[in-house]
């Protein structure tokens, strides 16, 4: 009886650990990108090693790229001189060692966690690494996913395999039924409100039960990708009809009779009925709330409706709250907001725009907010387009942009100003995370596209 | 790499619980394509006031900053991003060990491999440290053991094999490349 992760684990352990020494685990895709990869190539260099698989290794541009239209198509050069070179250094590192790079002008560039799944090289049962935490987004697929430092990278290119130890297993379970309006984003916040920071430590989650059952494939990705915020490395979703039907057909998905067999042998990536985790938290999907943070960390999160807690003398606490400008007993609901992101890699997918789209339609951005719309990926924003979810962006007010990782970490000029309110669908709420001095508040595209219209922190509900 | 046996030094303290990697360094310093020189931007957003002048009320910014080499943080230290750049900007500042009751599981990882001790440590011993900013402390990576200066001592956990190759300076890339056919013979049979 084993868990799901323990399948995938087992098979891709060439050796396995002892008390001495880490597992050599292989790993079946290497996604790189710009900002993580450049230091792990200068050490293949200066050992006079080549990338071993470059098969098995695709590369993107996503965190430092600008998301404007003339900087990506080379109207004008690219802001930042370091972001620039840092392209440079990507595009020559790929051509030196033959790996398959999506450059900035390649229809099929995009954050790196969006372009594989959507091309179908992210696959259930596989191993897949990159230097970015984010990289548990593609264990939605039954995937082992989790995101490595350059050292790693580094390993990887030179021998396809990294050193492991085993993490523990930890079960989410999360039973009911989401009510309207409240979505997988609000989901994620409230495990990790529930569990913590730091919760999920040396485990790796397995998202289990009927409210993750009845999940799409991009909602699902969202719910993994956030794993690492609970301090997870990785969070899987076992594959079922649902992976299957997002699967088939992409560009690099099986074909004819080898995708029979492969779904085939995908089934088996499943958690043996009576398989024992470490460690388990349960969820009542059908009590959730639209979520949102108020604090400097994905764990100080509340439902929409509720007061910030007073926690007066925690010095912790206290320190998150001055950052943010706000007191114990604040009601979230209509506070200001200065800026509003919709995009990165948590909630950058179609379902997303598709979900901002429903809010926004026939509706105005409030005067003196800013809305930054930015798909995940060149795919994302042509099939948005095609759907015309670009169009009652622009018609709201919008800006809409080339794809990019942009404002969830302002390294690529998109930034938040000092003390500006930030409602935004990324990740990460730490302290000057969008900007120096901004104040993100973490939310759904739903909460998002009706804290834009209202220019004031909204329940979604009212709007749909 | 040098090996490394043992950190005898005085502490710093950040007492803060929950510091992530985008405190240690902030993300608009990732476009580097080097490792070097990211100590000057350790903690740019509590060091340096908005103007670029240093904050002199932050650790870091005070005399007994210098020559300390042992950082100690509240709970759950280096959660966030995998960056890689998080211990090397702690190591060229001069830290070579960071002591908390709970360290991030990939920053831990990415410390081992660039020879920065990540070290957790119990409640009680990690309380005095935090609340004894200064004091002069003794890791002794072969016995696993954390001495303070009152004379008690406390062995923290860390993984074998890493810590065979710090203390004889091993590369993991030499010794994962020795199990290429392993590897080979791995892929050969799938």
């Amino acid at each position: 009886m084993r868990t799901l992760f323990d399948k995938v684990w087992a098979a891709h352990e060439v050796v396995a650990e002892t008390p001495d020494t880490p597992a050599v685990l292989y790993v079946d895709l290497h996604l790189i990108h710009e900002v993580t990869s450049p230091q792990a190539f200068s050490v293949l260099k200066s050992l006079g090693l080549p990338v071993r698989r470059p098969d098995r290794t695709l590369a993107t541009m996503d965190h430092s790229t600008p998301t404007s239209t003339d900087q990506v198509f080379g109207k004008v050069p690219i802001k930042v001189d370091a972001a620039a070179k840092q392209v440079r250094q990507l595009e020559q590192n790929a051509a030196e060692f033959g790996v398959e790079l999506f450059g900035m002008r390649d229809a099929r560039r995009g954050i790196v966690h969006v372009i594989s799944p959507e091309l179908g090289a992210t696959q259930p049962g596989m191993t897949i690494v990159c230097g970015d935490s984010h990289t548990s987004t593609h264990g939605a697929f039954g995937a082992l996913a989790f995101g490595i430092g350059t050292t790693e990278v580094g390993h990887v290119l030179a021998t396809q395999s990294l050193l492991q130890r085993k993490p523990k297993t930890f079960a989410v379970n999360v039973e009911g039924r989401l009510r309207p309006g409240v979505t997988a984003k609000d989901l994620i916040l409230a495990v990790i409100g529930k569990i913590g920071v730091s919760g999920g430590t040396g485990h790796v989650f397995e998202y289990r039960g009927s409210a993750i059952r009845a999940l799409s494939m991009d909602e699902r990705m969202t719910v993994c990708n956030m794993s690492i915020e609970a301090g997870a490395r990785a969070g899987m979703i076992a594959p079922d009809d649902t992976t299957f039907a997002y699967l088939e057909g992409k560009p690099r998905a099986p074909k004819g009779a080898a995708w029979d067999e492969a779904r085939a042998r995908w089934r088996t990536f499943v958690t043996d009925p009576g398989a024992v985790f470490d460690a388990s938290v349960d969820i009542d999907a059908s009590l959730l709330d639209p979520m949102i943070t108020y604090g400097t960390n994905p764990g100080m999160v509340l439902p929409i409706g509720a007061s910030i807690p007073d926690k007066a003398g925690d010095e912790a606490f206290d320190k998150a709250l001055r950052y943010m400008g706000f007191h114990g007993g604040d009601a979230m609901l209509g506070k200001p907001v200065d800026v509003v992101f919709i995009g990165s890699c948590t909630n950058g997918r179609l379902a997303d725009l598709q979900a901002a789209a429903r809010i926004l339609k026939g509706r105005k951005v409030a005067p003196g907010v800013r809305l930054l719309i930015v798909p995940g990926s060149q795919e994302v924003k042509r099939e948005a387009e095609a759907a015309g979810y670009a169009d009652i962006f622009k018609a709201a007010g919008a800006d809409w942009r080339e794809s990019g990782c942009s404002m969830c970490l302002g390294m690529n000029g998109d930034t938040v100003a000092a003390g500006q309110y930030s409602i935004s669908t990324s990740n990460r709420n730490f302290e000057g995370r969008q900007g120096v001095g901004a104040r993100t508040l973490l939310v759904s595209p739903f909460t998002a596209a009706a804290s834009a219209v209202n220019g004031r922190i909204t329940d979604p509900r009212e709007m749909l | 790499m040098e090996p490394l046996k043992r950190v005898r030094s005085r502490t710093l303290v950040i007492a803060s619980s929950n510091i992530d990697t985008d405190q240690i360094i902030p993300a608009r310093f990732l476009t580097t394509t080097t490792k070097d020189g990211l100590g000057r931007q350790l903690f740019a957003d509590w060091r340096y006031r908005a103007d670029g002048s240093p904050n002199p009320d932050f650790v870091l910014n005070r005399p007994e900053a210098r020559g300390a080499h042992v950082l100690v943080a509240g709970r759950n230290f280096g959660c966030g991003s995998s960056r890689e750049h998080a211990p090397w900007a702690l190591l060229d500042f001069g830290i070579r060990a960071v002591i908390s009751t709970e360290i991030a599981d990939i920053f831990r990882g990415n410390s081992l491999k660039n020879g920065l001790l990540p070290i957790t440590v119990d409640d009680a011993t990690s309380g005095w440290l935090l609340d004894n900013p200064g004091a002069e402390v003794d890791i002794d990576l072969e016995r696993s053991r954390l001495t303070l200066p009152t004379g008690a001592s406390v062995s923290f956990p860390i993984e074998a094999f890493a810590r065979h190759c710090l203390l004889n300076g091993i590369d993991e890339l030499g010794y994962l490349r020795s199990r290429l056919s392993d590897i080979e013979r791995y892929e050969a049979a799938r």
